[in-house]
């Protein structure tokens, strides 16, 4: 079975755009500052209508994270198991993910220090992430 | 609106299995049995409120089952809101009531994904599918989570809910699942989508059930001795998918019962019994203090004390809940929190002089509570 495929429109291109061009871009309101994803015609905290698209600096934190271990399509059915990750940008923007590239015995934590790792799956290029050393940080 | 609507009576199916039986003939059968247990007859029924069914959704869904039921009512409707929608159309039933709109309603759910389609609980969550983000079960997961971390609450404390649950439930003969199980039994039941184990998940069950809902004067009127009152009611919206929430460890549930205890005139402590949507057990955790009948990250060691047993001090899901009783969303807790008023439940509470009933939907969505009291 093939792959899911995102649906993309005049709002959301910018973001796979983003992507394809080796950047993490959320909303940003030109009015209020709010900063978010997935896109929006309208700013969710002041209803503004122009917001413009800005690149993420790639780094956030895990909020939570769970691990399939049943597949509920085909797709993932060789990647069980496997974990999808909530990641918050050091921007705010909160989004779903994979963590990737994690040694082995590395178990991901709440609060763990993560970096984007664009790649590619497919026709589509996605924003994973990797587990970064903490050191240096408060 | 402090104990002005009643319900005067409930109903539903075996819960469970019904192959080859369409969601809206469980309605009716469901609505024939809460008639006859209101003593009233069909033709006295001025509303039709229906919570939409999870696995198909549908334009038009009230008119239906209001056709199936030979009715052409006042008030018909149906309502999306998840898990929710049930205690929210009793309180929508119990004000339009008030205001006239109409005399006596039945609020009712009917749906059959246990062997029709379970496709809506196993489904892709929009984009983020490409991330391999699927099924309802996944947002629960990461509340979940996030929660134990927090707390660090122990997989015991999660346990417990599952066993006092299964234990209820195992003494409803009318339930799907009445086997219980042992916490060592909850410890090795399979990971589905960690941290959340097989035994964390409620049923996925056919079945209908529903209520009448009129007012308190009205069934006095009509000699129903045995009406349970409607003490308070609320709800409360999250609004943001589990993944754009600010707060993953707090719901809005809170806003829902802080509405229904000031209706109620009551607070937390007051109540005696409480039948808590228990789709996956950390929305029970989650909902205990929400609610304020837990302290913030209380409610797991409370569970695992023994307090949501029969003879604990907040006796929980006595019918079996989600869990055991049936997945069907939300009806079943409060035909379960009506019994317990009336006395005359199969594992009846002595004494027992208030009930809370929590509904919720999506994950962790929406909120609507609702409080009992006795029959007057």
């Amino acid at each position: 079975m093939s792959f899911p495929a995102p649906e993309t429109n005049d709002l959301n291109r910018p973001y796979w755009d983003g992507l394809a061009a080796g950047e993490l871009r959320h909303q940003h309101c030109s009015n209020c500052g709010n900063n978010w994803l997935p896109a929006r015609e309208a700013c969710p905290r002041c209803l503004a209508t122009d917001p413009v698209w800005q690149p993420a600096s790639g780094r956030g934190r895990i909020v939570s994270w769970v691990v399939y271990h049943k597949a509920y399509h085909n797709a993932f059915a060789d990647r069980v198991p496997y974990d999808v990750s909530l990641v918050e940008l050091d921007e705010g923007p909160r989004l779903l993910t994979n963590i990737v590239d994690s040694d082995a015995g590395r178990a991901l934590s709440i609060g763990a220090l993560v970096e984007l790792k664009i790649e590619r799956e497919g026709d589509l290029t996605l924003a994973r992430f990797r587990l970064v050393s903490d050191e240096g940080t408060a | 609106m402090r104990g002005k609507a009643v319900i005067a009576g409930v109903g539903h199916t075996i819960y469970g299995k019904h192959p080859g039986r369409d969601r809206i003939s469980l309605i009716v059968e469901a609505c024939r049995n809460a008639l006859q247990d209101a003593g009233i007859e069909k033709d006295m029924v001025d509303g039709v409120l229906v919570k939409m069914a999870n696995s198909e959704p549908s334009i038009l869904y009230g008119q239906k089952v209001a056709e199936a039921l030979g009715l052409q009512p006042r008030v018909g409707a149906s309502l999306d809101q998840g898990g929710a929608a049930n205690i929210a159309l009793i309180s929508y039933a119990a004000m339009a009531v008030d205001a006239g709109l109409m005399d006596i309603a039945l609020v009712c759910y009917g749906d059959t994904p246990r062997t029709g389609s379970r496709q809506v609980y196993h489904r892709p969550r929009g984009d983020d599918a490409v991330f391999g983000w699927y099924a309802t079960a996944a947002g629960y997961a990461m509340i979940h989570q996030a929660y134990a971390q927090k707390h660090a609450c122990r997989p015991e404390h999660f346990g417990a809910v599952a066993v006092q649950c299964r234990a209820n439930g195992a003494e409803n003969p009318q339930g799907h699942l009445n086997k219980p199980i042992t916490l060592d039994d909850y410890m090795e039941s399979p990971l589905l989508i960690e941290p959340l184990r097989r035994d964390d998940c409620c049923l996925i069950s056919d079945g209908g059930a529903a209520v009448v809902v009129m007012s308190a004067e009205r069934a006095k009127q009509l000699g129903i001795a045995n009406a349970v009152p409607v003490l308070g009611f609320g709800q409360g919206q999250e609004s943001w998918d589990v993944h754009l929430r600010p707060n993953l460890t707090e719901t809005s549930a809170a806003a829902s019962a802080d509405t229904a205890f000031k209706m109620a005139g009551l607070e937390p402590g007051n109540i005696d019994v409480a039948q808590l949507y228990d789709c996956f057990t950390v929305t029970v955790l989650l909902t205990l203090e929400d609610y304020g009948l837990a302290k913030r990250g209380q409610a797991g060691p409370m569970a695992a004390q023994g307090a949501l047993a029969l003879d604990g001090s907040l006796p929980l899901n006595t019918s079996g809940g989600l869990l055991s009783e049936s997945g069907t969303p939300g009806l079943q807790l409060v035909i379960e929190g009506v019994r317990q008023m009336r006395g005359d439940a199969r594992l009846q509470i002595e004494g027992a002089k208030t009930c809370i009933v929590s509904n919720q939907g999506g994950s962790m969505h929406t909120h609507a509570t609702m409080i009992l009291g006795n029959p007057s």
